[in-house]
């Protein structure tokens, strides 16, 4: 899904035309192109459009509603059939209260996903805006920016955020905050040393010279650039997060019933590990598609948005000894 | 080196303030400290009892007084001083981090390699994938499936609790997932790197064995930047240790940290944060000081 939205940044880095590409082939003709070829990625991306369409359209795509609970059918096994006679059969099985799991899963991907991009996108604002200023402006405001991000990168950051969480008390919206505060620093430290190399490039002197302002240097001239390395980032950050908040939620500490998330699901369902194994293993195994197929669409447009090693996702050959991702 | 050393110690009072904020001015210790159905006259005994009342100024004096004697006030839990009983905990809390890095490790290595040797072939695209894997698992899932499959069905190992090998090797293997998929994601970059350099060409024109060509020549120079990994990773894996302690019933540090929260045992969990920090802090200077040992160039500069 980053792929269409990387593609304004990929215009200013495309004319390379020694690597072996069609001179000008629309850069989102060139993604679709890549895409193809990487089935595994493929995949993935299908994947994850499928799980935020189920998310955002919960109501319309589970088969039960997801708190109609039924005591006859508590902790019944996958393929139970409907007890009101319906022709969906609890597919996934039901869970502690007799609710259809499938149902809640659904449910609790709104949760997961909203907190997951919530999370990775206030903490990628956070950490681009310190990132640009201590990148272009150098000297005494740079110091005390990455000397912050050192301080902080040293902490233990689950404990801080359980700290956290404990004073302030659980709930969604606080644990997104809880979550862009302890990440920010990933992006401060990746822009600021793409911003240092890209303010001494010729464009920028250009710019400067022709008396832009700074803001219009940073956002017009600089950010573009920077939009790429940075959705490849926050694709990562957003798997990142989700595996924090369903540890959080695993603790007690995080989303709080009557909301749902898939961490507390697992939580919810460990009482039952002996009876009931789907109430365990489910909820589980989409956090882990989930975060998969984002760690493997970012790996994919890590390598594709970068002209040098594009040409390989297209041409299928395989050199010998040299590699894209440091 | 000694710059090292101040910049942990900068980190850790950092640490110590952002507590000191959290637990002060965020939230009420009194408050945190009762039953959400205390009663206003019970939470004005205790602030007077706490000293709440004072200058904050003050209580920050006080709290960081307290902190360099070790003094984190007593625990409400088991009414003796709080940071013995958390130091009581580390012995298990490491014992359980070097099973985990003893798993992890040498699988990273061994992944890392394999792909780096032939890059994006059918088995560097497999490991790839087990290495995105690893780091895309929730480890306490990873740890129930774990204990569903080995203690539940199979009966092969307790669920829970502390002891020898039987006992620790789920829960370290449910740990050891996530630093082996980072790691060997940094051996094959670092060897994949190494192996495109001008000394491997003449190593193979002198006539090497591939196998030495790899291992003496690409691998140890290709281990320093993956060194530099580990201090990153001590801070994930004792992330991961406060989840899955709790889950195997793990009488470690992170256990502990939850139980005190359970128990709104305020000076037990500011000892555990605190403790937590001081164990990554040296983890971090020890990674430094090998660091420097293996590269020369960065002792000498």
């Amino acid at each position: 899904m980053s792929t269409a939205d990387s593609a304004p940044a990929a215009r200013v880095t495309l004319p390379v035309s020694d690597t072996g590409l069609p001179a000008r082939e629309h850069p989102a003709r060139i993604y679709a192109r890549a895409l193809l070829h990487d089935k595994v990625t493929l995949f993935s991306a299908i994947f994850l459009i499928l799980m935020i369409f189920c998310a955002l359209f919960a109501p319309l795509v589970s088969p039960f509603a997801p708190e109609a609970q039924s005591l006859m059918l508590r902790n019944q096994p996958p393929m139970t059939a409907d007890v009101n006679g319906g022709a969906i059969p609890h597919i996934l099985g039901t869970d502690q209260l007799g609710r259809d799991l499938l149902t809640r899963l659904l449910y609790g991907a709104r949760i997961s996903l909203a907190v997951g991009f919530a999370g990775a996108i206030f903490s990628g604002v956070v950490g681009i805006v310190l990132g640009l200023i201590a990148g272009y402006y150098r000297g005494f405001v740079d110091d005390i920016i990455m000397r912050l991000v050192d301080t902080q990168m040293g902490f233990p950051s689950l404990m801080t955020a359980l700290l956290v969480l404990y004073v302030l008390g659980p709930g969604m919206w606080k644990v997104i905050l809880v979550l862009a505060v302890t990440r920010w620093m990933v992006y401060a430290r990746i822009t600021r040393s793409l911003v240092l190399s890209l303010r001494e490039e010729v464009f920028v002197e250009a710019a400067r010279t022709l008396g832009c302002p700074d803001h219009r240097i940073l956002f017009r001239h600089i950010m573009p650039n920077l939009l790429s390395p940075l959705l490849v980032l926050l694709t990562l950050e957003v798997a990142t997060m989700i595996l924090t908040e369903a540890s959080l939620s695993f603790l007690g500490l995080g989303i709080q019933p009557p909301e749902s998330s898939w961490g507390l699901m697992l939580a919810q369902g460990r009482a039952y590990i002996v009876t009931a194994w789907w109430l365990v293993t489910f909820p589980g195994l989409i956090i882990l598609l989930t975060a998969l197929s984002l760690n493997l669409v970012a790996t994919w447009a890590r390598a594709v948005t970068d002209p040098v090693t594009r040409w390989r996702y297209l041409s299928g050959s395989r050199p010998k000894a040299e590699e894209d991702e440091g | 080196m000694i710059r090292r050393f101040a910049h942990s110690l900068v980190i850790l009072l950092s640490l110590a303030i952002v507590v000191f904020f959290v637990t002060h001015i965020l939230g009420d210790p009194a408050r945190l400290m009762l039953r959400p159905e205390a009663t206003e006259e019970q939470v004005q005994a205790l602030r007077e009892t706490l000293g709440l009342n004072d200058p904050l100024i003050e209580q920050f004096g006080r709290y960081m007084a307290n902190l360099f004697q070790g003094d984190f006030g007593d625990s409400l839990w088991q009414r003796v001083p709080a940071l013995p009983i958390v130091l009581d905990r580390i012995p298990a809390t490491l014992y359980l981090a070097g099973i985990t890095l003893l798993i992890a490790f040498p699988l990273a290595v061994i992944l890392g390699i394999v792909s780096a040797v032939r890059p994006r072939s059918i088995a560097d695209r497999f490991v790839t994938v087990v290495s995105l894997g690893g780091v895309s698992t929730a480890d306490f899932w990873l740890g129930l499936m774990l204990i569903l499959l080995f203690a539940v069905k199979l009966g092969w190992m307790p669920t829970s609790g502390y002891g020898g090998l039987n006992y620790v090797i789920l829960p370290a293997l449910a740990l050891a997932m996530r630093p082996m998929g980072r790691i060997s994601q940094v051996v094959r970059s670092a060897m994949i790197d190494e192996m495109s350099k001008p000394y491997m060409t003449t190593a193979r024109a002198k006539g090497l064995k591939e196998r030495t060509v790899i291992f003496s020549h690409a691998l140890k120079n290709g281990f320093v930047p993956v060194l530099t990994l580990a201090g990153d990773e001590a801070s994930v894996l004792l992330n991961g240790a406060v989840v899955i302690e709790t889950l195997f019933g793990w009488p470690g540090v992170g256990i502990l940290l939850i139980q005190a929260i359970e128990r709104r045992d305020l000076p037990l969990i500011e000892a555990s944060v605190i403790t937590i920090a001081v164990m990554i802090v040296t983890v971090n200077l020890l990674v430094d000081l090998a660091y420097s040992f293996l590269d020369p160039r960065v002792r000498f500069s």
